[in-house]
Order: C-alpha cells, then sequence, then structure tokens
C-alpha cells in the first residue's frame, strides 16, 4: 500500500522474480551464456537511481530477506506476482523456476501469486509438467520466454501449433493470463524476433485467454500498440518502462506512456518492477509523482489519480481475482476505458 | 605528414555510413566502433562493441558485415577484418562475415534466408520515424491533412531531418524527389490519401517514440557495460 497526498493505492507487482544466477548454478559449458544473461540484467539496473544499483555479486544471488525488504517492508507492494524463466540449458536449477518461487510464496500466504511457464517444444512430458504445476500451485497465469534456447532451438512463436496445443490446455487447466516476454532470438534466425505478429493471431484464437505483453513488446512499442488496439484481450505489462525509462530517460518515457495510454488505454496497463532488476520503490514512488513534463504533449490522454491506481494495482487485480478492500477501490465513474473508436479507425486500414 | 592517419581516418569516416539497423543511428554516434586501425601494409582491423552480450544476432551480424563493406572499399585498405567483441555469436558472426559466407551460411541451419527483408522492414519504419521527425513542425504551425496531403518534399524547407527521410526513401527505392509527395505509404510509395493523414501521423509518431525509447535504453546500457565498468 502507498498512500501519497491522501489517496491510498494499491500495489500489484505484476512481474517480479526470485532468480538465482550465481556462478553456483551455472551449468558447466555453458558458463559464458549465463554469465551474459545475469551481466545484461545487471546493464538494464544501471537505467535505475543510482543508489538502488546492487553490485553484481548481489544481483546474481539476493536472499529472501532482501526480497521480501526491498518488496513489501520498503517497497509498498500488496500481492507480488512470480513470473519464472527457466532458461536451463544455462542455470542448473533454472533461473528462476515455479517451485523456487513457491518455496518462497508457501512462506507468506496471501503475498505472492505464484504462475508458472510451459516451453511449447517439451511435447507431451512438457504438458504433463504444466499440469502438474497448475494443481500443486495453483497457477493462474504462465509466463512464456519466446527465446528461450532448448534443445538446439533458439525460440519459438506463439502461433506455432504446438504453443496451440499448450495454450488450448492451459486454458482448460484454469490458466487465464499468459505474459509473453519477447527476446533476440528465434526460428528462423533470420526474422525479427521481436516481433509479436504472433501473440495477435494467439490472442485472437484464444479470446478467453488475456495477453499480458510484458516490456510493451520493447524494442517493438509500435507493433504492440497497432495490435493492443485491435485486440481486447490484449495488455501492457510495464515492466522495463517504468524502471529502464522513468528515471534515465524521462522525456521518452512521456513520450512512450503518452502513446501507451493513448493506443492501449489506461484500463490494460500493469504495473511490473521487475525485481530484481529494479526495486518497486522509487518506480512506485515515482509513477505516483509523474505527470507528462511539458505542453508538449498536450494531446496525449490526460493522466489522472485514477490511472495511477489502475496502473499500480487495480488493473493487475482483476486479472488474478484479488481481493482490493473497499478502501483502495475507484469510485463507479472514475477513468476512461480504452477508446473504442480508436480501435475502429485502426482496424479500418 | 604520413600517410597512415589519413587511411584511418578515411575508414572511420566509411563506418560512419553504417547505421545500427534498429535504431537507424550511425555505429559511429552510437560507440560501437570501439577501435578502428589500419596498418602500413593496408590491414584494417576495426572492433564493434554492442549495448549487451545477447544483442539480436541477425542486426548484429548486419553491423558487422555492414563494416566490413565500408572499410574494404577505402583507399589504401588492402583487407580489412571487422571483429565482434563480447557477444553470443560472436565466433559465428565473425567467421561468417570474414568468409563473406553470408547469414545462412553462417549460422547453418538456423536460418532460412539472407537479410536483406529484415533490412527493409527496418528501413521503413526509419521512414515512417522520419515522417514525423518532418511533418510534426508543420502541424504544430497548424497545417492540416488536405494542405499535407498535397504538399510534396520539394514544398518542405530543407532541414537535416528531411534529407535524413529523402534518403531512407531512396535506399527503399521509394520515390524521393522534389515532385514525390510527402507522405507515402512505406510498404508501396503510393500517396497518403487526406482522410488516412491523421492516423498515418499517429503510427508515425508512435514509431518514432518507439525507436527513441529504444536507443534510450540501447544507449544507457552500452555506457553502464563499458564505461561504468572500465
Amino acid at each position: 500500500m502507498y498512500a501519497k497526498d491522501g489517496e491510498k493505492y494499491f500495489i500489484v507487482d505484476s512481474h517480479m522474480h526470485y532468480w538465482n544466477a550465481a556462478p553456483d548454478n551455472w551449468v558447466p559449458g555453458a558458463e559464458q551464456y549465463a554469465k551474459g544473461w545475469i551481466e545484461c540484467f545487471h546493464a538494464y539496473q544501471g537505467l535505475g537511481p543510482k543508489e538502488t544499483h546492487w553490485p553484481i555479486e548481489k544481483f546474481q544471488k539476493y536472499s529472501e530477506d532482501d526480497l521480501m525488504k526491498d518488496v513489501f517492508e520498503d517497497g509498498y507492494v500488496d500481492v507480488a506476482v512470480f513470473q519464472p524463466t527457466y532458461l536451463k540449458e544455462w542455470y542448473k536449477e533454472g533461473f528462476n523456476t515455479t517451485e523456487r518461487n513457491a518455496a518462497l510464496g508457501d512462506k507468506h500466504p496471501g503475498m505472492f501469486v505464484a504462475n508458472t511457464r510451459f516451453d511449447p517444444r517439451d511435447g507431451d512430458l512438457g504438458l504433463e509438467e504444466l499440469r502438474r504445476n497448475v494443481e500443486r500451485y495453483g497457477s493462474k497465469g504462465v509466463k512464456l520466454y519466446t527465446a528461450e534456447w532448448n534443445n538446439g532451438s533458439r525460440g519459438y512463436k506463439l502461433s506455432d501449433p504446438a504453443a496451440y496445443r499448450y495454450l488450448a490446455t492451459a486454458q482448460e487447466l484454469g490458466i487465464k493470463n499468459i505474459h509473453v516476454h519477447k527476446g533476440p532470438t528465434i526460428w528462423p534466425l533470420d526474422k525479427d524476433a521481436f516481433d509479436v505478429s504472433d501473440v495477435d493471431h494467439a490472442a485472437t484464437d484464444f479470446p478467453e485467454l488475456n495477453f499480458i505483453v510484458e516490456h510493451v513488446g520493447l524494442p517493438r512499442i509500435e507493433d504492440f500498440c497497432f495490435m493492443a488496439t485491435q485486440e481486447p484481450n490484449v495488455y501492457a505489462g510495464l515492466s522495463v518502462v517504468i524502471g529502464g525509462l522513468m528515471h534515465a530517460r524521462p522525456k521518452f518515457f512521456a513520450k512512450v506512456m503518452g502513446e501507451l495510454l493513448f493506443w492501449v488505454g489506461e484500463d490494460k496497463m500493469t504495473f511490473g518492477s521487475d525485481y530484481g532488476i529494479w526495486e518497486p520503490r522509487w518506480q512506485v514512488e515515482g509513477f505516483v509523482d509523474w505527470d507528462y513534463p511539458s505542453d508538449e504533449f498536450s494531446d496525449f490522454p490526460r493522466v489522472t489519480t485514477a490511472t495511477k491506481k489502475k496502473i499500480l494495482g487495480l488493473n493487475a487485480a482483476k486479472l488474478y481475482d484479488i481481493k482490493v478492500p473497499a478502501e483502495f477501490q475507484l469510485p463507479a465513474e472514475a477513468g476512461t476505458p480504452a477508446a473504442k473508436d480508436d480501435a475502429a479507425l485502426v482496424s479500418g486500414t | 605528414m604520413t600517410l597512415l592517419p589519413t587511411v584511418e581516418g578515411a575508414a572511420w569516416a566509411a563506418l560512419e555510413t553504417v547505421r545500427d539497423p534498429e535504431l537507424d543511428e550511425p555505429i559511429t554516434t552510437l560507440g560501437f566502433v570501439g577501435s578502428c586501425t589500419v596498418s602500413a601494409g593496408g590491414q584494417a582491423t576495426v572492433r564493434l562493441r554492442l549495448p549487451t552480450y545477447f544483442c539480436a544476432p541477425n542486426f548484429a551480424y548486419l553491423m558487422v558485415a555492414d563494416a566490413y563493406d565500408a572499410v574494404i572499399k577505402v583507399d589504401g585498405v588492402r583487407a580489412a577484418q571487422v571483429i565482434l567483441a563480447d557477444h553470443f555469436a560472436s565466433d559465428q558472426i565473425n567467421a561468417g562475415v570474414a568468409a563473406q559466407a553470408g547469414f545462412v551460411a553462417s549460422f547453418d541451419g538456423e536460418a532460412v534466408a539472407e537479410l536483406g527483408d529484415l533490412r527493409a522492414q527496418f528501413l521503413r519504419k526509419a521512414v515512417m520515424a522520419g515522417t514525423d521527425q518532418v511533418c510534426r513542425p508543420l502541424v504544430d504551425a497548424g497545417a492540416t491533412p488536405a494542405e499535407l496531403s498535397a504538399l510534396t518534399l520539394g514544398d518542405v524547407p530543407s532541414s537535416p531531418e528531411l534529407g535524413r527521410l529523402r534518403q531512407r526513401r531512396a535506399e527503399l527505392g521509394l520515390p524521393a524527389r522534389d515532385d514525390a509527395p510527402l507522405l507515402i505509404h512505406p510498404e508501396t510509395g503510393e500517396r497518403v490519401a487526406t482522410e488516412s493523414i491523421p492516423l498515418h501521423l499517429r503510427r508515425a509518431r508512435v514509431t518514432r517514440a518507439g525507436i527513441e525509447a529504444n536507443t534510450s535504453i540501447c544507449s544507457g546500457m552500452f555506457t553502464f557495460r563499458y564505461q561504468e565498468s572500465s
């Protein structure tokens, strides 16, 4: 919970991690990838305020106590959503697994949502694992990293037949939310790995599922925006947008927020700190204080207290059926729905 | 006066023509050229470095290959080697470019086509972003869609942004001369109809915002990777 100027904000951190990327977890022979991955993440942390930077040793493997303090005690978060990323070709026990997350979550009932993941290239065994994880951890969401390396393959698309089989099974099992994270590789490598058109296809063909595109499709914000305007079940996950731009590049942060509010709308944008990349505290404080910096932005949608309450928690609470106490709720008429006229305009071209 | 610095200077100048295809900026201004030397015998050695170990391999390949093509053409350069450092696919990319093997052969079994389509796809984004750069001041000054629709490239006051837009259009084989319409569809080259102009400009604006945001993040990470640690 965060309170400022008489307003109370219910905070759902819809995209965060509990990883082990220390050398004790590196796969022999793949050390360079394990090291390269975590150093790349560490460089992202460099885009946050200097006083929040960690030394690489802590960044590789932070403790349970660090997480509980940074996210809940200091970070204002009410409920945090674990988003696992396995990367077992590089990390022996996985980078950030459903099991590792759940073991921490079990100690703190009600504070975490334990998402799981799947990889459509894992065949029948992967489907069984998905089934077991949903039963055991009650997962309502999955995190998909399409650039994961798997047995010689550098990635997959959500529109692949195998991915559709997994999405259909996930839906049967009661999964509602598909968090999609694109990365630098895919098959074939000559295509743009960050392309989001496969999400467009899947969102059309699975209208009962919500597709939260993490990092708002970065580095393909424009493609994501066109797609999200046309698909009612596509959401913008703001991890990296707030963490990577709000402090380091405030002018571009304002432009990106303006575009997202215009194309996607404040009802379909969700805050995620991407912890341990960035601590939530400065992100929550900064976002509540944030507004467009100048008149240059006058033709973008306005940002209200209601906008911020939705983005920081209420939208994600709806996606995950998290009970929000009445004191944090908006009055019934607050805010505006995503602009339907704009959607019609785009789909007509 | 010595010959060597001149050839080296010319090699640097050649590298200024090489762009990051995603960010649409020269690799020299982005800081991606770590070093460029030319030996007395005319052997050029260029070291490239990128914001992360996991930058997309297709774009990385294009930059290494383009750097080779630019430097080998310089008078006084007899042979060139371009080395991409600190990248997960350094070995494949460096060997592939050195052998002039092409992308498909360099990534055996992992790629099905060369990178021309990918490059063109990002040039079209650069055209959209450039459209916003050129048109935003006109819109701010009150130009209506009907007025914008009637404008040709020759009608717009000359500026670095206009020059850049023309160059990107020309690279794609799109109309780029004075009599060409200012607003065209980057896929077809056809004039944008007046009623489609508001949406076209919205798309141009978000495309520019996307590229600018990427550039911000990439340059921030590059700085963290190569300057804070050294």
